[in-house]
């Protein structure tokens, strides 16, 4: 698919926002990376190298329809459009938090941005996307989801059965695969014997593709034309995109398994540079105008940590709080 | 607490007839409730309960699946959050198995990691139990298992008018239940009421049996054998009182805390092998908060820490009937 023009509906300051977005999520990760001693959780997963995916793929989408994530969530969480200071907070643990200090990096979520959350569990997100499809069909609400999910979750078999029932079913989900190499520490061409992940979409009975997930524009248009297919009652289609994820597995992995070259190699094609250099080329941006985007990106980060420290933590009377939407109350009858 | 005494029109019917009335009923109520699980179509299920459904409502509420029954709870728990009531059958309750995650990692934790945002409210209805010559794969009793994870409603009836009063009262919940179905309990009759609007609270302990000498506390098909042995017993004049908790969580512990303070002595039967039980979970509460009561110690019978064999002269060798029971009871005067 060709990805040299920008695409026709979006106006320069639409194209430019995609840029301020991804802009965003890198800095978020590398302040949070830069912090995590300060923050202590070992269990916080970035996203850097990866951002073209997540935004590109959220500009396909409208604001009602719905994502499910991983535990690697913070980027699917800013492009949905959720809120940079409850993210912050939440993963400082504080009461300002997105979940209220409940769940973490790993279980980000922004229900009423459709948002439906990060997920601890590697590919749980698609099967829940099943049901959430099934709701949008059986209402004819013509909403679709994309359903995040790395080159590890590939291999669960909770996601084989959800390719299978919503191919079956002909549900309107986008398979969105991130291929960054990487299961942890395996590589991920160890523990599979085929090279594209798209080829298990034959067997399902959907289209699959395999497409540079640092081209941002790539990404939209191929995600784009799946869920105009998906709104029509086509059904679900798998879209692999091949990436890398540059830091480690956490802000806290030394990450010594994988070589400098390869890093380096990777850094090399970083999906924001690419999308800047083509602004520049289309002149929907000048240098002044990217070190304005720079700066303002930093302040929003800046203040958010801000935002963060001075939130009070929860409430450690209210851990008990909210286990159930209808309390349990005891008999007695 | 007082024997019930059923008023209004009621009808006799099975325990799988009540069921079935039940989710007719919620069905026709409200839209958003539909039921999905293998075989539950023209079939009716393995156990016929859904039979008829499909024709009433229509393949789009009365959901065949493939054999896959993690997409089936994904399905359900993902149509849950997006505000849909879903039913969800898993065939026999040892296939539990093969979809934990669903029901351990995501739906119990959905409503709490996530800060409140969401719910989750979804009945899974499952049959459990001996008696039908299933052998170790598909005769287990997993009830305790469930009661071990916050988040979920353990909901275990024995009774025809039981199941149906507490179903409604499981799909109208906006937490996820977990609703225990036991197999030989499918085919006892009993009075049933029509009423549209019957229905039981949770954690309210049933008493089907007057007595001052012993209470004994029965689940599933235990409860029979437990009213039987009772019958027997006061011939010999020794007066059990008989309680069926009928939802584990919550568990209606004052009910049975008050039975004890009359009786001071307690048999527990409970067709789950003997080890971490609804047995075990009953016995230390009562260790706890009602020691003061007992002049014996407590005796739990179970089915002792075996797999479940084919043969029905070895699988009767080790399931409680009324005569262990009775034998128990006298251990006890």
């Amino acid at each position: 698919m060709s990805s040299d023009e920008f695409p026709k509906e979006f106006s320069p300051e639409e194209l430019i926002n995609l840029y301020k977005k991804m802009l965003l999520i890198r800095s978020f990760e590398e302040r949070i990376t830069k912090d995590a001693g300060k923050i202590k959780s070992p269990l916080v997963h970035p996203y850097i190298g990866e951002e073209a995916i997540a935004v590109g793929a959220c500009a396909a989408i409208n604001e009602d329809d719905y994502i499910t994530s991983t535990h690697r969530g913070h980027g699917h969480f800013l492009a949905k459009g959720g809120d940079l200071n409850s993210l912050m907070a939440e993963i400082y643990g504080k009461k300002d938090g997105m979940c209220k200090g409940r769940g973490g990096s790993m279980h980000v979520a922004d229900f009423s941005k459709h948002m439906l959350g990060a997920n601890g569990i590697v590919g749980a997100g698609p099967p829940l996307a099943l049901g959430v499809a099934l709701a949008s069909k059986l209402r004819n609400e013509g909403r679709v989801i994309l359903t995040f999910f790395g080159d590890g979750a590939a291999n669960q078999g909770m996601l084989h059965e959800s390719m299978n029932l919503a191919a079956a079913w002909k549900l309107p989900i986008i398979f969105m695969l991130e291929n960054n190499l990487y299961g942890w520490s395996t590589p991920s061409a160890n523990v599979t014997a085929i090279k594209d992940f798209s080829l298990r979409a034959q067997g399902y009975g959907m289209k699959g593709l395999s497409i540079n997930g640092n081209d941002i524009i790539e990404v939209y248009k191929t995600v784009k034309e799946a869920v105009e297919f998906a709104r029509k009652g086509g059904g679900p289609t798998l879209i692999e995109c091949k990436t890398y994820r540059w830091g480690g597995q956490t802000t806290m992995d030394a990450d010594k398994y994988r070589s400098t070259e390869e890093k380096e190699e990777w850094k090399r094609k970083c999906p924001i540079e690419a999308y800047k250099t083509r602004l520049i080329r289309g002149e929907l941006v000048d240098q002044q105008i990217i070190q304005e985007i720079e700066e303002k990106t930093l302040i929003l980060i800046d203040e958010s940590v801000k935002f963060s420290k001075k939130s009070p933590k929860p409430d450690p009377n209210t851990a008990l709080d909210n286990v159930y939407k209808n309390p349990i109350e005891y008999g007695g009858n | 607490m007082e024997v019930i005494k059923l008023s209004g029109e009621t009808k006799t019917m099975s325990g799988a007839d009540a069921i079935r009335l039940a989710i007719e009923e919620e069905m026709e109520r409200d839209e958003s409730v539909f039921i999905l699980g293998e075989d539950i179509g023209a079939y009716g299920g393995p156990f016929f309960v859904t039979k008829g459904l499909l024709e009433k409502f229509g393949a789009d509420r009365v959901r065949e699946t493939p054999i896959s029954e993690n997409a089936i709870l994904g399905c359900a728990v993902g149509a849950a959050i997006a505000g849909m009531r879903p039913i969800a059958e898993i065939m026999f309750a040892d296939f539990l198995t093969v979809c934990m995650e669903m029901i351990v990692n995501q739906a119990a934790k959905a409503r709490y990691m996530y800060g409140a945002q969401i719910s989750v409210p979804l009945t899974i209805r499952t049959p459990f139990g001996t008696g039908i010559m299933g052998a170790a794969q598909h005769s287990q009793s997993f009830e305790s298992w469930f009661m071990h994870v916050p988040g979920l409603k353990v909901v275990l009836p024995s009774e025809p008018a039981d199941f149906k009063g507490l179903l409604k009262t499981a799909i109208r919940d906006d937490d996820p239940v977990i609703f225990f179905e036991n197999k030989q309990c499918y085919f006892r009759s009993g009075e049933v009421p029509l009423d549209k609007n019957f229905t039981i609270p949770f954690g309210q302990a049933r008493k089907f049996t007057e007595g001052d000498d012993v209470t004994i506390v029965a689940t599933g098909a235990m409860v029979q054998e437990s009213i039987n042995a009772a019958n027997k017993l006061k011939e010999e004049n020794i007066h059990c009182e008989v309680i069926d908790p009928r939802t584990l969580v919550p568990m209606d512990k004052k009910s049975i805390l008050n039975s004890i303070e009359k009786t001071g002595k307690l048999l527990i039967v409970d067709e789950g092998c003997k080890t971490c039980s609804v047995s075990a979970e009953i016995a230390a509460f009562v260790a706890e908060e009602g020691f003061q009561y007992l002049k014996k110690n407590i005796i739990r019978l179970n089915t002792p820490d075996v797999p479940i064999p084919y043969s029905q002269s070895l699988e009767k060798q080790i399931v409680p009937n009324a005569k262990s029971i009775q034998d128990n009871v006298k251990k006890l005067i």
